[in-house]
């Protein structure tokens, strides 16, 4: 018997390429001809546009066309609502989205006025120069709280306010609960935003070929489809005629997934306009501008408890950062919403939020995509409410979560995916347990912490949990072929970022057709070679596609065993697949090649019956339910320098449940990643905007990302809890790494400065903020 | 992030760049090893109209000993005076800060006179220059003088020098047996540009009371700050720990008057030089009281 795939730490398949450099990046695309685009961009947050002057950009050495808002004609639109409102009861919703090129005005820090296109990228940058905007600069919305007052200066004048939206969901009766309670906890938490910082900023290539009528595209999207759909509509070409390709692509992390970017909406136009291929790469400070960021919300959090500990509900009232267009809907505050409610029994809740407009960059999800929020108020609620009732913070996570004989799990709000938020399977103590055995935590809390406090250190420990919903449909699709050389090729339409998605859909594949993992041969984000799909988000590739996968593949063997079973006199049942053959079960002397097969399976003459389809080959669909929600624990033991207020992670541990693993090998990687980026986002990164919008860092001199230095070796392990919603019981992993970690942080430093009652409320920290945090609770303690 | 346009120039002698220097003025920048003067060009926030790339000139890379001092070309990689036998018997203190700058990938590219001529007041080798009482050689394509490093840093990013001057060579003078030193610094990631910094050399006297201090800090103010307050304070003084908290305290509250940034605030920055001089100082006469021992 061969050995099962699915489940083995596999190498992965895509990285000889990837390590040695014979990867294709869109920037690795060199065309004929090509010419280059560079972008001016507004230094000022807010202002109006009284006049643009490109005349001396026009006669700038090399330059082939100077583009405006103006040159656009009809072209000129502002870009799509990408998920309508949610559809629930208490809503108000204003669509504002971004346009190509500024118009009249201008309403954040590096949104695009003008595009030049050159011989060259110097020569681009070189025209910039060349133009004059005049500006009338007008005050900027910055701060959340001030962009809902009475004389607020207006993003977008026509709405007369700043609101995009209210929500407000509920379930059981907060009002009751509030009666009923021992204990209210009431807090404002802060959480402040950050870029996600892909290694590869994006970039698009557009070739626009006059005598086939046909437009290629490559594009860092993580949803290929989607732009070649948009494009071609917006152009007025079939969809045969474009195609996008997403080829390897240094990060997505979901500001890839934002569209239309108007950089893509541009040089798809302009290519057609002026018959030559065009590329654009984003540079790392138009990155800080141009691509989407998130995570700016401020909370005012209640939480009503009996003296037990057992929650009987939570009121939240947040503010949500929209930046200065909304493109994507409510996806982020309302996966904050939701997921705030966490592993645990919250029969009443009040949740409502205003996502407010700022003359700030756009928000769209971001690794994470509102969970952050979400985990971080509850968790700290929990925490603080533990130390009021003198409960441990593990015994009140403990009393309250949901148990294991109560899933389905029904929690009676909308999810982003706009189905009921139900847990699908969970099982959270065992997890829990890992954790708390992994980090030492009785030793550490009874022994270490004790002594080393006396000894001037300051230690603390933290230990948080959190669900993720994952795996959202609608659906996704696979083509498998077997191909006349034995070896097996898949397309599917999702984009791969970096995922590992060429070695855990063909183990998904292997184990179906009994071929090695390194003899299937996978094509993401295509458009060409797959037409339908939504795109890489939500942690869903492995859960929707990988179902796909699961299904062509399963269907591709149906078809193996009839012809083989024809071929070798012998009934289906009794036939195995082994190493790239079929062979009677036992009989390896009655056999035959799976190329065999696919060869006879594409008769070159002579007649077939009726209804027979050539190939070996299959393309199917999956498209779940609902999603998928996977749970995790996170722990951590630190130190703070007492002096310098930096931090030093001693142990971090993280225990996981997404249900079955494809490939454990690439679910650490994905966990080391989303941690280290977590890890960023609660100590390192924070983008300071100053009263007028301007960014005050965008560069990686002055936005700190964590370095190998600063992430440690992370101890993980997992607990498997099966989806039933899906045939390979599998759960999204994508994001789980980066959400908790602010949670975790504040904790373990609370517990490192217990002595002085320390309450850390907001995210991101730095030496800077633990100091004055520290100096004030100290003060405190003094009184 | 594509610079404009400039002219570049590689010249092979100190004359010929001197030449160079002289015909362009402020126009011309000199490039040294380009860890700053390169992004500050790809943000365009310097546009030079030439370059005058030093990294052909032999004569400008060595160290040598001579009367008792650490000579150093101005094109000197920083990580081969990391590396350098002779700056740790010499100048000890300018070795163990040596790994502070930056990252070694970039010590690889940068030199000695970059750093010290760029003027960037978190850097560590303006702060050191001072502490060590450095002095450095200039010319001009007429002229030549020493200035010492005290005389040398003038302000955020600015040097006394010329814009027709051009830094040659920077001479350490060897720290005495009997004195001792320290370096200490506090980035929020190893690597990083310092919030705070600070360098002390201290000399005992007869009787193991302070007899020479100087303490200088970097990433409090527009160039190195020395702070002579607390130096007062401690010449004369047994180096006990409560002197030298009083020092420090004095040093933080008195010798220094630092803004803030998106890092790090002025109290922050504050309490940080008061806990990096008590470090360094206390540091510094651990070890020279260790030498007099011998």
């Amino acid at each position: 018997m061969s050995t099962r795939q699915f489940g083995q730490p596999i190498k992965r398949n895509e990285d000889p390429r990837l390590l040695t450099g014979r990867a294709l990046f869109t920037d690795d695309v060199q065309l004929a001809g090509m010419l280059h685009v560079a972008f001016l961009r507004s230094d000022l947050a807010h202002a109006r546009i009284r006049s643009i002057d490109v005349d001396g950009a026009r006669q700038s050495p090399g330059v082939a066309a100077v583009y405006t808002a103006d040159d656009l004609g009809d072209y000129w639109q502002p870009g799509p609502l990408l998920v309508p409102p949610l559809p629930v009861e208490q809503i108000e919703f204003y669509q504002r989205t971004q346009v190509p090129l500024a118009k009249e005005k201008v309403c954040h820090a590096g949104e695009a006025v003008a595009m030049v296109v050159a011989e060259s990228r110097y020569l681009a940058e070189d025209a910039l120069d060349g133009i004059f905007v005049d500006y009338e600069p007008l005050d900027a919305v910055v701060d959340l709280g001030s962009a809902l007052a009475e004389d607020a200066p207006l993003v977008h004048d026509d709405l007369g306010h700043n609101i995009n939206a209210r929500v407000t969901q509920a379930k059981g009766n907060w009002v009751q609960a509030e009666a009923d309670a021992d204990l209210i906890i009431r807090r404002r938490f802060s959480y402040d935003r950050g870029t996600a910082a892909a290694m590869e900023n994006r970039g698009i290539v557009a070739n626009w070929e006059e005598k086939s009528q046909h437009l290629t595209i490559w594009d860092t999207t993580q949803a290929p489809i989607a732009i070649r759909n948009g494009l071609a509509a917006m152009l007025g070409l079939s969809e045969h005629q474009v195609r996008v390709i997403a080829p390897f692509i240094g990060g997505g992390f979901g500001p890839k997934i934002m569209m239309f970017y108007p950089e893509e909406v541009l040089l798809a136009w302009a290519t057609m306009q002026l018959g030559r291929p065009l590329k654009w790469i984003e540079d790392r400070e138009e990155n800080f501008y141009a691509t989407t960021q998130e995570r700016g919300q401020v909370h005012d959090a209640r939480i009503a408890l009996k003296e037990d500990g057992t929650v009987l509900g939570v009121k939240d009232v947040f503010l949500h950062d929209a930046g200065a267009y909304a493109p994507y809907g409510l996806t982020v505050p309302v996966s904050s919403q939701c997921t705030l409610l966490g592993p645990y029994v919250v029969p009443n809740y009040h949740s409502e939020f205003t996502s407010v407009f700022t003359n700030k960059p756009i928000v769209t999800p971001y690794r994470g995509a509102g969970r952050q929020h979400g985990v971080f108020v509850m968790e700290r609620l929990l925490d603080i409410a533990a130390k009021e009732l003198a409960i441990d913070p593990i015994e009140i996570r403990r009393k309250n979560y949901i148990q294991p004989e109560q899933f389905p799990y029904a929690n009676d709000i909308v999810f982003q995916d706009f189905t009921q938020l139900i847990y699908d399977s969970g099982n959270y103590e065992p997890a829990l347990d890992r954790a708390l055995d992994l980090v030492g935590y009785e030793a550490f809390v009874r022994e270490e912490q004790p002594k080393r406090r006396a000894a001037g250190e300051r230690v603390g420990i933290g230990v948080v949990s959190y669900v993720e919903g994952t795996g959202i449909g609608p659906y996704e699709g696979a083509r498998v072929t077997v191909e006349s050389s034995g070896k097996i090729s898949v397309a599917t339409g999702i984009g791969t970022q970096g995922q590992g998605h060429y070695t855990s859909f063909a183990q998904v594949i292997a184990d179906q057709i009994g071929v090695k993992v390194s003899d299937i041969h996978i094509v993401t984000g295509d458009t060409d070679l797959f037409y339908w799909g939504a795109g890489t988000f939500a942690s869903r590739g492995a859960v929707v596609a990988g179902n796909a996968m699961h299904a062509a593949a399963s269907k591709v063997r149906e078809k193996i065993l009839k012809v083989a079973g024809e071929k070798l006199e012998a009934a289906e049942e009794d036939l195995e697949l082994i190493e790239g053959r079929v062979q009677v079960k036992g009989v390896p002397q009655t056999s035959i090649s799976l190329g065999q097969l696919a060869v006879g399976a594409n008769p070159m003459r002579g007649g077939v019956k009726p209804g027979t389809e050539p190939g070996l080959e299959a393309t199917e669909y999956f498209g779940p339910e609902r999603g998928a929600t996977a749970s995790g624990v996170h722990a951590v033991i630190l130190r703070v320098d007492p002096d310098t207020f930096n931090l030093e992670i001693e142990k971090y541990v993280v225990v996981h449940d997404c249900g079955k693993v494809i490939n454990p090998l690439i679910l650490d990687g994905q966990i080391q990643g989303g941690v280290a980026q977590g890890i960023g986002n609660a100590f390192y990164e924070q983008l300071h905007f100053d009263e007028n919008g301007a960014l005050l860092n965008a560069s990686l001199m002055d936005y700190l990302l964590p370095t190998a230095l600063d992430v440690p070796n992370i101890v993980s392990d997992h607990v498997v809890t099966p989806s039933p919603l899906n045939p390979l019981g599998v759960k999204g992993a994508g994001e789980a790494g980066a959400i908790p970690v602010g949670a975790l942080f504040a904790q373990a430093i609370d517990s490192a400065f217990g002595d002085i009652g320390l309450e850390v409320r907001e995210i991101p920290l730095s030496p800077n903020r633990l100091f004055e945090l520290v100096t004030e609770a100290s003060a405190r303690e003094m009184v | 992030m594509k610079p404009a346009a400039f002219d570049y120039h590689a010249p092979r002698t100190v004359e010929e760049a001197l030449a160079l220097l002289w015909n362009y003025g402020e126009d011309g920048k000199i490039l040294a090893g380009g860890q700053s003067l390169v992004p500050t060009m790809n943000f365009r926030l310097t546009q030079p109209t030439a370059l005058i790339d030093l990294n052909g000139i032999e004569g400008l890379f060595f160290l040598r000993e001579d009367d008792d001092e650490l000579r150093c070309g101005a094109m000197t990689r920083q990580r081969e005076v990391e590396r350098s036998a002779l700056v740790k018997r010499i100048v000890p203190l300018l070795h163990e800060t040596m790994p502070h700058i930056a990252h070694a990938q970039i010590r690889n590219r940068g030199t000695i006179g970059g750093s010290l001529a760029h003027a960037d007041p978190t850097a560590e080798l303006p702060a050191l220059a001072i502490a060590l009482d450095a002095s450095m050689y200039v010319r001009s394509f007429t002229e030549a003088r020493w200035i010492s490093a005290r005389d040398y840093y003038v302000g955020l990013f600015t040097t006394s020098m010329q814009p027709d001057e051009m830094l040659l060579e920077v001479a350490f003078p060897g720290l005495p047996a009997g004195s001792g030193w320290a370096f200490e610094e506090v980035a929020r990631q190893k690597g990083n540009y310092a919030m705070c910094g600070a360098a002390a050399v201290v000399d005992l006297a007869e009787g193991g009371s302070v007899g020479n201090v100087t303490l200088v800090f970097l990433g409090v103010g527009e160039a190195p700050v020395e702070a002579e307050q607390a130096a007062s304070l401690l010449v004369g003084e047994k180096p006990t720990a409560a002197a030298i908290r009083a020092a420090s305290d004095a040093a933080a509250k008195l010798d220094i008057d630092p803004v803030g940034d998106i890092h790090a605030g002025p109290a922050f920055r504050r309490h940080l030089a008061g806990v990096l001089a008590e470090r360094v100082l206390t540091k510094a006469c651990e070890r020279a009281a260790g030498h007099e021992r011998q």
